[in-house]
């Protein structure tokens, strides 16, 4: 099997210093984003979806497993925690938390369940399961099918920071993605990183070498719904609802086609292709259909031409690795 | 009893339109190695064509039923030579990856032009009507769609199991090297094939166009169901594809009778259920 990425090499010294520098200079932009006039709720949708993008990247660029059902994560921790909070009355730390366990036990129910298939029957698998999920959803009455929960009230963190104040929702945000972020890089350049390289370069020789690898996998998939379940439940305050079309196919394929424009494999990837592929949807809201045959049109550039993404290509030119 | 039996035609024809795509999936992924994602827009494409040549150039359902095929598959053929055949070589995600663009674009542009309701397609007059059978009233039509399929479905068996041209296309699968050296024009034999997979999608829109109407999202939701037909079945035998297909309509169908909420999802249920008991399908080999 041919990899999908050429970062290959382990991580070095100094391609680590050089990825830190960009991490703070990205932490850094985002932070000032409050003061430069960009319309904040913009903003917050694409770390959302970064977040999910950069949790859906651990599985493809560093396991080499396709998840073609990842909007099931980002669906149901939507439901729990927009559920928890409006029915139950809980507070926003407890309501994300609600939310981050249920996609967590959705993951290690699906996770059991795929990882017994490779390559494309995993793809095949985890789509299917994400629409047995979205026919459930549909009829379960605490989701209230295609109306969605709505008017979710967004309380105050910790009892003193009210999310209802869009900047102070907007840096509860930014320190939730920056979170997520930072412990998907310690996870890509742990021990259990390496051994996730391993399999998707050759799985036969990760077992012969004596690794469990279907534990391995089965934990990495857990990991990354988890933290798609994360990037769900603060969705939750941002758009203040839970829809049906946060879990069909379609919110899927976008969760791929935001890493492979970035780039598959690489750390910052995800996060580029997410904000541009939310503001092109921004931009083109008006066009009706034609932004699907545009994503479609990118699918098909990007495999054929531009395989390494964005950043994939820019780290490509100047050797580095990001 | 009446509606039981109602049910298990409905079951039927669902299961020969898995029967038939699930075929084309097989047979493309043999020669391509690639999983078709566009397989649904194709199929859909197949029903609009009967659509159009019945609106634009007055031509019946029999002429559809033979034209709409060709003319899918002349288009699948070019989408091969132009687009597919980059990825030779390639991991087979990225098969996946293109061709659920190209449904994106096909599914979009009719969708712009059709929106998203259904457009009628009349039962061809010589399928009108009904017959009684005693135990229950069958249409004409329904009943013609069932053995219609599974005549395409043997014959395709047939063509590939039994036949000179399919023995080069069997060896092909194997090792297309090898092939190519006895001087059979193997790059060729690739295009064909997947135009005669997208042929047979196509083919199954124009059986579906009177029964399920023509929209531009019929496919959409139907290839994930054939997906996991494809898991339960594995795509490693041409007749276990056409058995999996029709017995998972049938299953389908007497899931609609006895418990209907339940009818969206069981065939995902018995995937999972397949998966926890034999992971790797039930004719097929490990992939």
């Amino acid at each position: 099997m041919t990899s999908i990425t050429d970062t290959t090499l382990p991580i070095t010294p100094r391609a680590m210093r050089d990825e830190m520098i960009v991490f703070v200079i990205m932490a850094a932009l985002l932070a000032i984003v409050p003061w430069t006039g960009l319309y904040p709720f913009f903003v917050m949708q694409a770390l959302c979806f970064a977040l999910l993008a950069c949790a859906f990247n651990l599985l493809i660029g560093y396991g080499g497993l396709l998840s073609f059902g990842h909007a099931m994560f980002l669906g149901t921790a939507g439901y729990c925690s927009a559920h928890a909070l409006k029915v139950w009355g809980l507070s926003p730390e407890l309501g994300i938390i609600v939310g981050v366990l249920g996609a967590c036990a959705l993951s290690i129910i699906t996770g059991y369940i795929s990882i017994r298939r490779q390559g494309i029957y995993f793809s095949m698998i985890t789509l299917a399961l994400s629409q047995l999920l979205y026919f459930i959803y549909l009829q379960t009455p605490f989701t209230h099918g295609e109306d969605g929960i709505q008017g979710i009230p967004q309380g105050h963190l910790f009892g003193f920071l009210d999310l209802s104040k869009p900047t102070v929702l907007y840096y509860v945000v930014l320190v939730g993605f920056l979170a997520g972020f930072l412990l998907i890089y310690r996870t890509i350049n742990s021990p259990f990183g390496e051994v996730l390289k391993s399999i998707r370069e050759n799985e036969q020789r990760a077992i012969s070498l004596g690794y469990k690898t279907d534990q391995y996998k089965l934990l990495a998939f857990i990991l990354s719904g988890t933290l798609a379940g994360f990037a769900g439940a603060l969705k939750v305050f941002v758009a203040q609802n839970a829809s049906l079309t946060d879990v069909h196919w379609s919110m899927s394929g976008e969760i791929v086609l935001m890493t492979l424009v970035g780039g598959l494999g690489t750390v910052f990837g995800p996060v580029v292709g997410a904000f541009v592929i939310i503001a092109m949807q921004q931009y083109l809201a008006g066009f009706g259909q034609w932004v699907t045959v545009i994503q479609g049109g990118i699918f098909v550039a990007c495999v054929l031409t531009f395989r390494r993404g964005v950043v994939g290509e820019i780290a490509h030119l100047f050797k580095r690795s990001l | 009893m009446q509606a039981l039996y109602a049910q298990l035609l409905v079951g039927l024809i669902n299961g020969s339109f898995y029967a038939l795509l699930s075929l084309g999936l097989a047979v493309i992924f043999g020669m391509l190695n690639i999983i078709n994602f566009a397989h649904g827009a194709l199929y859909m494409m197949g029903a609009f064509c009967a659509y159009f040549l019945l609106n634009i150039a007055g031509l019946g359902y029999w002429w559809a039923l033979l034209l709409a095929p060709i003319a899918v598959g002349i288009f699948g053929m070019i989408l091969e030579r132009t687009l597919l055949q980059w990825l030779t070589g390639l991991d087979h995600l990225y098969g996946l990856l293109l061709t659920f663009g190209i449904a994106l674009i096909v599914q979009g542009v009719f969708q712009n032009y059709f929106g998203s309701s259904g457009l009628p397609y009349a039962i061809p007059e010589q399928l009108r009507g009904g017959m009684n059978l005693g135990f229950m009233f069958l249409p004409v039509y329904r009943g013609w769609v069932v053995i219609f399929s599974l005549v395409i479905c043997l014959a395709t068996w047939f063509l590939i199991e039994r036949t000179r041209l399919g023995a080069y296309l069997r060896a092909a699968t194997e090792n297309p090297t090898l092939v190519r050296a006895f001087g059979i024009n193997v790059p060729r034999m690739i295009t064909l094939t997947y135009g005669l997979g997208v042929g047979l999608a196509a083919l199954a829109g124009v059986l579906s166009a009177p029964i399920n109407q023509v929209r531009p999202l019929m496919g959409a939701d139907l290839i994930i169901v054939v997906f996991a037909v494809v898991v339960i079945g594995g795509m490693g035998s041409i007749m276990g594809s056409i058995i999996t297909g029709f017995a998972l309509g049938v299953i389908e169908g007497l899931t609609k009778y006895f418990y209907p909420e339940a009818s969206n999802t069981v065939v995902f249920v018995l995937m999972v259920l397949v998966l926890l008991v034999k992971p790797t399908g039930l004719t097929g080999r490990a992939a």
